[in-house]
């Protein structure tokens, strides 16, 4: 087949995770002081993007759920190479778990009707722990390949190789297009942003945003409306996780000395405090 | 609100996916175990586990005698080797005729991939990776506690309406049990249709690493990007302590050990008696990999690192000096048995 590669690239802008907190008094979460970052393995899944249209050719279209504010987080996206945007905001998307969040973007991707490879991160820091890249496919009915290290690509052939990890090692799978593949975190190192690009990023028209009317989906499916699961409550974290927290200082031969002999003391015990369930 | 497969009203009993691999169970299918018999006690509800592969005949056997009520063993041909459609395509099926009010799975990349698309399928919630499961007082919901950004926040999540109530829990959050002796569970059979059709995605190969699980070590010694250029004194330590060697994503991404030891929140959660942490920042996507360790002894030069609120023991210095002198006095003493 000669026609180009159309791959989209799901990016969640995210707060960043040191930054959030919980508000003790309400028990909600506290954004308020996070900077937003795209989430960090959506940018090894851009950078399989952008590193496959370097080889092949084609384009790359970036697309997020969230609020209007994460438009200026995706046009690093766009600075980085691809080629265009899409927005998808809307009230009542909000609230959404991994059902409503999977066919909201499923839904978007079909719209656009000629999407051949859809690229995700392995799992969102805020989230839904690698749950939405299969919903996306299922909604679409289409293959999955999740954890990938490497993703390569035979033009004539519409397949890809893709390397991904499992349990206790490695699987190639042969993954005919059209696909969703998810991506490891750190499994490549994104570029930097193209200077010469910087010049687009005032463009409008490199950034689409579509709302619930655009997608044509029962309201009743998206955000909080179209979630089985809820919150049921929220907390910070134990801090510290109950540590000793001990200082032993001295110079490096007294510390490890005494290192050597709290190492000691503590396996001899361990003996019998191993037989406790660890708390 | 989507409609779901079938109504809480109908729901009956407890399921775990007894995650396999070439006629071997994964070990969190047996931790999920112990977790789900507990759970199933305090309910009364009956226990069941899941296989699904080609040929099953000894797994059946294994599972028989695991403590569980029921067996239910789906094989097939075309899944033999795993593929998360043609197993979601498979599971879908037995799940929509015999109707689970709960259904657990281990958060590997098998589990994640098939609960994942199941999730979708049966149009039910999902609670991914939970650290925790209870069942709610009153209502019987389960009720999934997960963590988010990065370990900081903790969330406790359920699912009403809709069934099975679904959730996946990392490898290492609970303990295996202990061999149960009792009668051995009744194993059913049950057929599925699987269409070649859903079976696009084909497995070309598959290469197993050298087989190190540190998630059942006894002790650790973990390398951090602060131990650069101090990999033979760590190795060094290791041995002597008879320890095995552990590494921050940082550290394995500089290749200073194989992506298997990597601790933390996409490497392996940890349990071992003593973990000794050498130059690692302390992000909590790594400390939530040792967070289950009894005594945890951090060596950072930095004293505002965060690994200090992780340890019970707290060095501030360079990595050299200290692995050097503890290596030194293990060997003068002839190791630490
Ligand atoms: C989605 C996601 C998942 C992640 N999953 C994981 C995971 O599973 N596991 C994981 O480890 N990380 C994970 N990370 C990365 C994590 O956030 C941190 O970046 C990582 O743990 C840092 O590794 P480090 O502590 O070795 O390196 P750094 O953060 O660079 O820390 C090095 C430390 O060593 C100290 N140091 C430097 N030189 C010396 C010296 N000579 N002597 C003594 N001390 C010295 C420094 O003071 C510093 O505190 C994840 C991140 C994301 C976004
Ligand atoms: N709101 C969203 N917008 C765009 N992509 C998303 C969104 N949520 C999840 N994703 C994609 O799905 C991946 C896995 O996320 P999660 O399942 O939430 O852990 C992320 O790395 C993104 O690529």
């Amino acid at each position: 087949m000669t026609r180009e590669l159309h791959t989209l690239v799901c990016l969640k802008v995210v707060p960043k995770s040191e930054e959030v907190g919980v508000d003790r008094e309400t028990n909600t979460l506290d954004r308020a002081n996070a900077r937003s970052e795209i989430n960090p393995p959506d940018m090894n899944a851009l950078e399989t993007a952008l590193a496959l249209k370097d080889r092949f050719g084609g384009r790359v279209s970036l697309m997020s759920m969230g609020p209007p504010f994460v438009i200026p987080t995706l046009r690093v996206g766009l600075a980085m190479g691809a080629d265009h945007a899409y927005l998808l905001s809307d009230r009542a998307f909000g609230g959404a778990d991994t059902l409503a969040t999977s066919l909201t973007l499923a839904r978007a991707i079909e719209k656009l009707g000629d999407v051949d490879l859809v690229l995700c991160g392995e799992e969102s820091s805020d989230g839904a722990t690698a749950q939405v890249p299969p919903g996306i496919a299922t909604w679409m009915d289409i293959p999955q390949a999740t954890y990938a290290m490497d993703v390569d690509f035979e033009p004539g052939q519409r397949h890809l190789v893709v390397t991904r990890e499992v349990r206790d090692g490695e699987e190639v799978l042969d993954v005919p297009l059209p696909a969703v593949v998810s991506v490891k975190v750190s499994c490549n190192e994104p570029r930097f942003m193209d200077t010469g690009r910087f010049a687009l990023l005032d463009n409008e028209e490199l950034v689409t945003t579509w709302t619930a009317d655009d997608l044509g989906v029962d309201r009743e499916h998206l955000g909080l409306a179209g979630s089985p699961t809820s919150v049921a409550g929220l907390k910070e974290a134990a801090q510290a996780s109950g540590r000793r927290r001990e200082l032993v200082s001295g110079t490096p031969e007294e510390e490890g000395k005494i290192l050597y002999e709290r190492i000691i003391e503590f396996l001899r015990g361990a003996g019998t405090r191993g037989q406790e369930a660890p708390g | 609100m989507i409609d779901p497969a079938y109504s809480p009203q109908e729901a009956r009993g407890i399921w775990v996916f007894l995650e396999q691999d070439a006629g071997v169970l994964a070990p969190v299918s047996l931790e999920l175990l112990a977790k789900a018999r507990a759970l199933a006690t305090e309910s009364g509800a009956e226990l069941t586990g899941l296989l699904v592969g080609g040929d099953l005949a000894a797994l059946e056997a294994t599972a028989a005698k695991l403590d569980l009520d029921r067996v239910v063993s789906v094989a097939h041909p075309l899944l033999t080797q795993f593929t998360a459609e043609a197993y979601a395509h498979a599971v879908d099926q037995v799940i929509r005729t015999q109707k689970p009010d709960i259904f657990l799975l281990g958060a590997t990349a098998y589990g994640r991939d098939l609960a994942g698309r199941l999730a979708v399928m049966l149009r039910t919630g999902l609670t991914a990776d939970c650290t925790d499961l209870a069942l709610e007082a009153g209502t019987g919901l389960l009720l999934g506690e997960v963590s988010g950004f990065g370990g900081g926040v903790l969330a406790t999540i359920r699912c009403e309406q809709h069934r099975p109530q679904m959730a996946t829990v990392r490898p290492g959050v609970f303990p295996e049990p202990a061999a149960a002796d009792r009668a051995a569970a009744k194993v059913e059979r049950v057929n599925v249709d699987v269409p070649a059709a859903k079976c696009l995605v084909k497995v070309v190969a598959r290469h197993r690493k050298t087989g190190v699980d540190i998630s059942r070590a006894e002790r650790l010694v973990v390398a951090g990007a602060g131990a650069r250029g101090e990999m033979p004194n760590i190795e060094a330590l290791a041995q002597a302590l008879g320890a095995e060697i552990g590494a921050t994503r940082v550290a394995v991404d500089e290749g200073w050990a194989e992506r298997e030891r990597q601790i933390g929140q996409t490497g392996v959660i940890a349990r071992p008696k003593l973990a000794l942490v050498w130059g690692a920042s302390g992000a909590s996507q790594f400390t939530c990999g040792i967070d289950q360790a009894e005594m945890v002894v951090a060596v950072n030069q930095d004293p505002e690192a965060a690994i200090f609120e992780s340890a019970d023991i707290c060095i501030v210095d360079e990595v050299a000096p200290v692995v050097k002198a503890l290596v030194a006095e293990l060997q003068s003493h002839g190791g630490a048995e």
